[in-house]
């Protein structure tokens, strides 16, 4: 009786080794592991440089300096930078409009001036002066600046078809290097590339 | 202070603000050798944490030292691949 265990395990053991057909052999494990481990390789190799998707909205004066500060910054750290812009965020991709690009003093209660008074005509040109006489008082890049270095950077400026369109902008007026005919899925796609993303 | 390294080349970012010291010592920095020191000059304050973030976060470059005088932030960054 004893020894009818031993011998029940002992010819259950061959029998687990045996059966290709439902159990895979150590071999095709073996070929198995390597292919994931391959397909791993292949997918970090992919995604080795760290990446960074930027959405930009806006296009007043003091929201078109995040997005493009962080764009150059990234590239410098090595990020391949990605901004898509959309709504007043082409604007900042506009080469004659990103040279106007006006502040609002309403409805910003860090103004020096009351929003009754903000709001007269002309207020926008005033405030907007003032920002930009403190930008060149202080060497602070311009939009221009900042703009032409993240392109020389290599970062990808893109600005969105459905905008362009409903804005009725002509893509020829975009700063050269600027990524038209894009929309919303090469932005999702992006982001979910991406290890920092950004709505502006 | 400078003595320290050979400098092969000096980036002037004197008056510039952020991000541009940063921004430009990158360039400077892709345009030297392995193993060459670029010094860089500044008057932004905000570049000595700055650089020194942004050479712990970069591969390929290492801040040998900052210095702090008359007004002028001095950085020595060597590029090291």
């Amino acid at each position: 009786m004893s020894t009818d265990t031993p011998d029940a395990s002992a010819d259950d053991a061959p029998t687990d080794d045996a059966p290709t057909d439902d159990a895979p052999s150590r071999a095709e494990l073996a070929a198995r592991v390597d292919e994931l481990e391959e397909a791993l390789a292949e997918a970090t190799a992919d995604d080795g440089g760290k990446k960074m998707s930027i959405i930009a909205t806006k296009g007043t004066l003091d929201m078109a300096y995040p997005p493009l500060i962080l764009a150059s910054t990234a590239a410098a750290f090595g990020y391949e930078v990605t901004v898509f812009h959309t709504f007043w965020g082409l604007d900042i991709l506009h080469e004659e409009r990103s040279k106007n690009l006006q502040l609002s003093s309403v409805g910003n209660p860090n103004m020096p001036v009351p929003n009754a008074v903000a709001a007269l005509p002309g207020m926008d040109r005033v405030t907007t002066k003032m920002m930009e006489r403190r930008i060149s008082d202080n060497d602070t890049a311009t939009i221009e600046e900042l703009l032409e270095t993240s392109l020389d950077m290599g970062v990808e400026f893109q600005a969105c078809q459905m905008t362009i369109d409903l804005m009725d902008y002509d893509e020829d007026n975009f700063y050269d290097g600027v990524t038209t005919g894009v929309g919303a899925a090469t932005a999702l796609q992006d982001m979910a590339e991406a290890d920092i993303q950004l709505l502006v | 202070m400078s003595a320290e390294f050979d400098i092969a080349e000096t980036l002037d970012v004197k008056g510039a603000s952020c991000p541009m010291p940063v921004v430009k010592t990158k360039s400077a920095v892709d345009g030297l050798d392995a193993g060459e020191v670029l010094e860089v000059l500044a008057t932004d304050p905000g570049s000595m944490s700055d650089l020194d973030g942004w050479a712990d976060g970069t591969e390929g470059v290492e801040l040998l030292d900052q210095t702090e005088g008359d007004d002028v932030y001095k950085h020595y960054v060597r590029k090291t691949e």
